[in-house]
């Protein structure tokens, strides 16, 4: 048994758990715990510039490599900054440790100098999270909490460490492993429960898969395809689920939603039975949900309980890892299920996709941020990450970017960030090395963290920033159109900054591109030139996102265009 | 807002964990009529016994969110409870006393203590029971009134 101060067990803790980098931002609260890094580099440390930054980066780490994302930051200001990152990962259920500093012990509930309640800010948005009271706790509660965040529904765990606790020396043993009491997930579901929703896909006619962000956290995007494949039931995806199948499947009738196309949400509309495969019912996706749905059963597969009738009733509730479950119920399904039965329901939704497909009107006095993303699947696709920020540039690339496997696509869905692109991408970046990491962006949300720049510069994460400019918070923008009377209150970004030389100032390279001509070349230069990249790239300003359900409508009421 | 429900919840004893509880209630908007909490002899968790109002979906979110809280261990909602709640209140010592003993003693209770200007009463009955009593003890010109919230056991 060695002693240690509560400083070391962090780090020691890190190196029992594998963790390669770290994400943070040092401060006087969590200065003993900085000291131990410099001594023991057991893991590379990235200096973000901003403590919202580092936690997106440990975020955009975890969703490309399925590991734990870890980030540090100080006491008081330095974990209010981190808020924002853990409410990102909290909703879209990303496995995190976020270590934050505290005042000593003896000072909390003083107001001493950069004291917060950081666990009464956290409680709301994290899964767990800890005000770690000794030394002697610290070994137990780092492992626990690495352990919360990976297992079950993944999330954010946050854990304040008071500055005395990081000076107390204490036994350092690592728990070899964690059992809790009070925490068991559901694995394995159950088997009878998994043969009724077989019988049921046997006999409804129009049988819909809803694939939702849970196969990519369960890692079990393979078994999707292949159940997909035996069964020949078409499928939709939700923002989360982007990748699960390849963008040309057969079966994929696209994105369900809001920004959903035609086949897709008339599918669901139109559906006699729900397989829902790790979704949660985001009222993105159902819209009005008195309407959503409403000729279907439901087959719903989750390992969080609470998921499953939370909004819409369930007939076959199935609690356990989709990856489990899914092992269980393929042979069954390939055994009993005839994929002949559901031609004519095919046949139907091929149709509604031919009526109304996926589309934009190019131009060539103009660009159309929709031909920049598919350029740019032309150019990458199967061997490029894409990150987004959030607005009308996210929408457009989750409907027109052709993705090719899960965990390609990174994005802010619950929580809808802005700014969460561009530090997401230096944390994907770091997690995937060689491949090349793209972030769609926009004008806007771009100058939320731009001081990332020098981040990606300084850690040679040569992320490529392509920036729809539209001079607009176009999203908001969109919705002033249709439901305000073209009344843009604050949403006029014409004063934009010189982005080229924002991105040389800070040793990047920059581009600003009006034709197709120029952003090829651009994209071309930026990926020769290895170093982090913006792609300033004007855009009509006044492109809208179609089909659009505006919120709270009902599914199989889309505006499929604008007319002026 | 639904039927009356009381839900009983095994929880760790340890730092924040009623907040976190509470927390929850308050998040998602759920009602607290009323909430009690003590540790469990011999053991290290605590019961907390929890009245609340809402139809069958709300109820069932609740106890599953509660489930969701990493140092709950348990989450009882039982229609086949013995439920009991306490009451004390201070009557002024000018009342008829004989008649105040009188009814404390229908609802389980008696006269505890006897001070300079009141008596301080107590009841412990099924919670129905416990408001009829208050009522009753209306005509006493009680001074002051004190709850303890209900607490419930499986039958
Ligand atoms: C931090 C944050 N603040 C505000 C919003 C609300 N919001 C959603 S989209 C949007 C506009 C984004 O503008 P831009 O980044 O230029 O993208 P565009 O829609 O123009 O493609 C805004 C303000 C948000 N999602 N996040
Ligand atoms: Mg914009």
């Amino acid at each position: 048994m060695a002693k240690m101060r509560g400083a070391q067990m962090v780090v020691e803790a890190m190196r029992e758990e594998g963790v390669e980098v770290v994400f943070g931002y040092p401060g006087g609260a969590i200065m003993n715990v900085y000291d131990e890094i410099y001594k023991h580099r057991y893991f590379q440390h990235i200096l973000t510039r901003h403590e919202q930054a580092a936690v997106h980066a440990a975020d955009g780490y975890a969703r490309a490599t399925g590991k734990v994302g870890v980030a540090f930051v100080t006491s008081g200001p330095g974990f209010t900054n981190a808020v924002t990152g853990l409410a990102t990962a909290y909703m879209d259920s990303i496995p995190l440790v976020v270590i934050s500093g505290q005042v000593p012990l003896s000072m909390i509930g003083t107001d001493a100098f950069q004291e917060i309640d950081a666990v009464g800010i956290s409680r709301p948005c994290t899964k767990h999270n800890y005000l770690v009271q000794s030394a002697r706790e610290l070994p137990r509660i780092l492992a626990e909490a690495f352990y919360i965040a990976r297992s079950g529904r993944p999330g954010p765990v946050h854990i304040d460490i008071p500055k005395d606790v990081t000076a107390e020396v204490a036994e350092f043993v690592y728990p070899k492993e964690v059992k809790l009491e009070t925490y068991k997930p559901t694995i394995r579901g159950n088997v009878r429960q998994i043969k009724k929703a077989v019988e049921a896909i046997k006999s409804a006619s129009r049988p819909i898969f809803y694939l939702g962000g849970g196969i990519i956290h369960s890692n079990s995007a393979h078994l999707v395809r292949e159940l997909v494949d035996a069964t020949q039931i078409p499928a939709v995806e939700t923002l989360m689920a982007r990748g699960t199948l390849p963008h040309d499947h057969p079966q994929l009738l696209g994105m369900v939603g809001m920004h959903g196309s035609y086949a897709a949400n008339m599918a669901m509309s139109e559906a006699d039975l729900l397989i829902a495969l790790g979704p949660r019912f985001d009222d993105r996706v159902t819209g009005k949900l008195s309407e959503f749905a409403k000729y279907a059963k439901v087959i719903h597969i989750d390992i969080d309980p609470s998921s499953i009738g939370k909004l819409v009733p369930v007939n076959y509730p199935i609690v356990g890892d989709l990856k489990a479950v899914l092992q269980e119920l393929l042979p069954l399904a390939k055994k009993e299920i005839d994929p002949d039965r559901y031609a004519k329901w095919r046949e139907i939704l091929k149709r509604y996709d031919e009526l109304h497909p996926l589309q934009y009107k190019d131009s060539d006095e103009v660009l159309k941020p929709q031909w920049v993303i598919e350029r740019v699947g032309q150019k990458l696709k199967g061997r490029a990450r894409i990150t987004t920020d959030v607005g009308q540039h996210q929408m457009w690339t989750a409907q027109f970017y052709p993705f090719t496997r899960p965990r390609e696509f990174i994005t802010s869905g619950g929580l809808g960030t802005m700014g969460f692109g561009f530090p997401a991408a230096i944390g994907v970046k770091r997690g995937v090395g060689d491949e090349v990491v793209v972030n769609f962006t926009g004008d806007g949300s771009i100058l939320m963290n731009i001081q990332e720049l020098i981040t990606a510069v300084q850690y040679r994460l040569p992320v490529i920033n392509i920036i729809l400019n539209n001079s607009y918070l176009g999203m908001v923008r969109q919705w002033q159109t249709f439901f305000y009377d073209k009344r843009y209150a604050e949403t006029d970004l014409s004063i934009q900054p010189d982005f080229v030389r924002v991105a040389e100032a800070f040793g990047g390279v920059g581009y600003r591109v009006k034709t197709k001509e120029e952003f090829d070349k651009a994209l071309d230069d930026a990926l020769s030139k290895g170093v982090v990249a913006l792609i300033d790239v004007i855009v009509d300003r006044y492109e809208n996102v179609l089909p659009m359900v505006p919120a709270g409508g009902t599914l199989y009421n889309m505006l499929l265009e604008y007319k002026d | 807002m639904g039927e009356r429900r009381v839900i009983s919840v095994i929880v760790l004893n340890e730092h924040g964990a009623l907040t976190r509880i509470t927390g929850l209630f308050a998040a998602r908007g759920y009602n607290i009529e009323s909430l009690t909490v003590a540790p469990i002899p011999g053991s290290s968790y605590s019961r907390l016994t929890i009245v609340t109002q809402g139809d069958s979906q709300v109820i069932e979110q609740i106890i599953k969110q509660l489930h969701k809280l990493i140092p709950v261990y348990k989450v009882i909602e039982h229609s086949e409870l013995v439920e009991k709640e306490m009451v004390m209140a201070k009557i002024p010592l000018e009342e008829r006393l004989a008649d105040v003993e009188a009814l404390c003693r229908a609802y389980n209770g008696n006269i505890v203590n006897i001070g300079k200007d009141t008596a301080i009463i107590m009841a412990a009955d099924e919670p129905k029971r416990i408001r009829n009593f208050i009522e009753a003890l209306k005509r006493f010109n009680p001074k002051e009134i004190v709850r303890s919230g209900v607490v419930a056991i499986e039958r």
